[in-house]
């Protein structure tokens, strides 16, 4: 026997998979008794061919290496046991991001126009004035039916007691959904089995759901929109992904210099029959790399007058540059105030609890218990730049309260959360891994969409909470079952 | 099709036949100057000189041996016109359009790639030598291949073809040119006129041409009829007037390629009423500068109107 539940440590944590030791939830229970049938070798077989069919597929993420003298492409970390969700539970999480979203986009919305949330003194002005994701540059501009953040990746934490919470919400250029698509992909190929025995609902249609919302954003009078996706290129960390759905929606990937806008305000494609109108750019090149024109001025990776050509009216951008600013993490910690703001409703997702630096008192009391928090920069992402408290050494959180005395505005502080884990392949045997999951939400004006679960992300190492691929992450996929059937916890066999 | 990817397709044909070319064009110098004579001087440098690199050779290396110019030609970085320089190259651009070229393919690239950077060293010696360059030559010829085979044959096909053909024809015409300028700096040797059709087969030799040369002219290996072969024949794959040939077919599936056509079609005419196998061969050396220059121009058509433009 390869795999013994019996014998899994589920260690007062909330277990996806396990209610307890030995313990199996309903849900799982198709799943689990799958993995104990297979034998030792026959679970490392499927294992390499999980390997093989990644590295076969191509699906990697590039890292930047000093030592290698440049980016590497990594194949990419994948754990063959899915983390399991409840329809039920995901119908209900779905209603809260798209409150969420929906509400973030309201705000955006209000930030380049009236400002009524600040006049209203909901969110304080000075928050807004040292946003270094604000940009005057966007103030007054309409974007096709109000929407900034067409697509939007929001974190989301399981605590001990099964609580979902919203960490963060990527606004800017979250990435990862080619990876949640991939990683189904792989567990088709290797797993057929497991899909005639268990209801799993489809995730496939993203690509043409992302499509569609791209094309709703073209300018008015556009039948059959030009769609393109814009990356900075092969040294990016995403750029398989951007190749990838480029393939998958049949769109034309190009790169700043691929582009133009001549004086008409109207963006071009360079192709060998001569300049292509383009009419809606999914970029995934940050704002201020998107126009030297307008930002800055040495970028290579831009277009030059991409921005009159957006204020204008001949390209939509998606998202909208400026849209960062709701990804602020200070933000963050307002998006509940902002919520009964904007839809006079209660947010349906619980916020983590998040002390903010510059606020006196709050700062006082993230300083007297730095050994217990997690502190992040508002405006980092990747995982950098963070102080895990309980994991720190004194040397570290002195420079932390340093680094937040110096700039109490840049730093937010949370409660270190007891992040729940899923049983994870480990050489020969199973052990609880912590993890987090990542679903994309598109937003087209009226119809907001969310993809059916979204990338789970697993800190491989024991213990380690860090799931980013570019610090040692890997990643699961993510099954969101039909529950209608049994609700108890059953022994293991 | 974006400009930058058919340029980046044209670049991956230029260079992977370039790698091969240069491959070829060493294997074919070696065989040439161990069938010499004992005693007559080994003539490493006009490989140097054909690929117009000189100067560059003399700034980096004190003595013109075959250690020397077999380093500066196939492991050289620092030679941009390096064997190494040129799977590099084709790698490089290669990684840019991922999404475009088909994954096998890629693969092969890469792999080339790996092998050289680990057997270059191996290379350098002569008992190696053959086997290495053999498999470049191996490599570029499944790359191709994979690309006839599986990509789709559309705008971004057919510049890498333009690529491919363009660079064949160049190299085809410098490996004729080595042979003759070896020729030329010894001709006042006696001996070397009996050893002539010997070299002359071993060029044939190089370019997998033997067996066409023999179906095609039914005649024994002689020096104007190779060259009168590897220039003008319009069905080996490998001569010039070929290669010209097929890149103005393909030009012709081009859009706006009028002045393209046109340029090709123009060397097709010279050469077509030339006689380049009646040459003595400084007149030969003068000729294949001609065809060179021609070629730089038919480059800069296709890059003016293509990649340049819009």
């Amino acid at each position: 026997m390869a795999i013994s539940w019996r014998n899994y440590q589920v260690n007062n944590l909330y277990d996806e998979l396990m209610a307890g030791s030995g313990r199996i939830r309903p849900q799982a229970r198709s799943l689990c008794r799958y993995f104990q049938r297979l034998s030792e070798s026959a679970l490392q077989q499927r294992r390499s061919a999980a390997e093989l069919a990644i590295q076969g597929m191509g699906i990697t993420f590039t890292v930047y290496s000093e030592k290698a003298g440049g980016a590497i492409d990594r194949a990419w970390p994948f754990d063959v046991i899915p983390r399991i969700i409840k329809a039920s539970e995901w119908q209900r999480t779905v209603e809260g991001l798209k409150q969420r979203v929906q509400a973030l986009n309201l705000f955006i919305d209000d930030l380049y126009h009236d400002q009524k949330i600040i006049r209203d003194r909901v969110v304080p002005a000075d928050l807004l004035a040292d946003s270094v994701n604000f940009r005057p540059q966007c103030v007054g501009i309409t974007p096709p039916h109000r929407v900034w953040a067409h697509i939007c990746g929001s974190d989301l934490v399981r605590d001990r007691d099964g609580t979902l919470y919203v960490l963060e919400d990527n606004l800017r250029v979250p990435s990862g959904v080619s990876y949640m698509l991939e990683n189904r992909l792989v567990m088709k190929r290797i797993f057929p089995e497991l899909f005639r025995s268990n209801a799993i609902l489809p995730i496939d249609d993203y690509p043409s759901q992302l499509y569609d919302m791209l094309q709703a954003m073209a300018p008015a009078g556009c039948d059959q929109p030009e769609i393109v996706v814009l990356t900075p290129g092969i040294y990016n960390s995403a750029y398989f992904e951007h190749t990838y759905l480029a393939q998958q929606m049949g769109v034309e990937l190009v790169q700043g210099s691929d582009l133009l806008v001549d004086s008409d305000d109207v963006v071009y494609m360079r192709t060998v029959e001569g300049r292509a109108r383009v009419d809606v750019i999914y970029r995934r090149v940050d704002d201020l790399f998107l126009d030297p024109e307008v930002f800055n001025r040495d970028s290579m990776l831009g277009v030059p007058g991409l921005m009159r050509a957006w204020k204008k009216g001949n390209v939509a951008l998606v998202n909208a540059p400026g849209a960062g600013v709701a990804d602020d993490k200070v933000i963050y910690a307002y998006v509940p105030r902002i919520i009964r703001y904007y839809l006079d409703q209660e947010p349906l997702l619980p916020n983590v609890p998040t002390w903010l630096c510059h606020e006196r008192k709050e700062r006082e009391h993230v300083l007297a218990h730095l050994d217990q928090l997690v502190v992040k920069p508002a405006n980092e992402s990747g995982g950098y730049g963070m102080l895990i408290g309980p994991h720190a050494s004194a040397k570290e959180r002195a420079h932390f309260a340093r680094l937040i005395r110096r700039d109490p505005r840049n730093y937010i502080a949370q409660p270190m959360l007891a992040l729940s884990t899923a049983p994870t392949l480990i050489d020969d045997h199973v052990e609880p891994r912590h993890l987090d999951l990542r679903p994309f939400i598109l937003s087209a004006g009226d119809s907001v969409q969310v993809t059916m679960g979204g990338l789970t992300r697993v800190a491989m190492r024991r213990g380690s909470t860090v799931v980013n691929s570019s610090q040692g992450g890997g990643s699961k996929d993510t099954w969101i079952i039909d529950d209608r059937e049994s609700d108890h916890a059953v022994a293991c066999c | 099709m974006l400009s930058r990817v058919a340029e980046t397709l044209y670049w991956i044909g230029r260079y992977v036949e370039r790698a091969e070319s240069s491959a070829r064009l060493v294997i074919a110098t070696q065989q040439l100057l161990l069938d010499l004579p004992k005693g007559t001087p080994l003539n490493w440098w006009s490989m140097i000189d054909i690929f117009g690199s000189s100067e560059s050779f003399r700034a980096r290396y004190r003595r013109q041996d075959e250690a020397s110019v077999i380093r500066f030609l196939i492991a050289d970085e620092e030679n941009s016109g390096s064997l190494i320089n040129s799977i590099t190259a084709a790698r490089r651009n290669a990684r840019t359009i991922r999404e475009i070229i088909p994954r096998e393919a890629w693969e092969q690239l890469n792999a080339i790639h790996l092998s050289l950077q680990q057997g270059l060293p191996q290379a350098l010696r002569r008992q190696h030598r053959h086997a290495c360059l053999s498999s470049v030559i191996h490599t570029a010829q499944q790359f191709s291949g994979v690309i006839e085979g599986t990509m789709l044959h559309n705008t971004g096909y057919l510049f890498w073809r333009l690529g491919r053909h363009l660079e064949r024809a160049d190299m085809t015409s410098r490996i004729i040119d080595v042979q003759s300028a070896t020729l030329l700096r010894s001709e006042r040797d006696t001996l070397q006129q009996t050893y002539q059709n010997i070299q002359w087969m071993s060029v044939l030799q190089s370019l997998s041409a033997y067996q066409s040369y023999r179906q095609q002219m039914a005649a024994p290996v002689k020096r104007a009829l190779v060259v009168r072969f590897l220039l003008q024949d319009s069905e080996f794959p490998r001569a010039f007037r070929h290669a010209i040939a097929a890149l103005l077919h393909d030009a012709q599936r081009l859009p706006g390629s009028e002045e393209v056509v046109a340029t090709a079609a123009a060397i097709i005419a010279q050469l077509d009423s030339a006689e380049p196998g009646a040459l003595d061969s400084t007149a030969l050396h003068h000729y294949i500068d001609q065809l060179q220059l021609a070629l730089a121009g038919l480059h800069q058509s296709i890059n003016g109107r293509y990649f340049a433009a819009a």
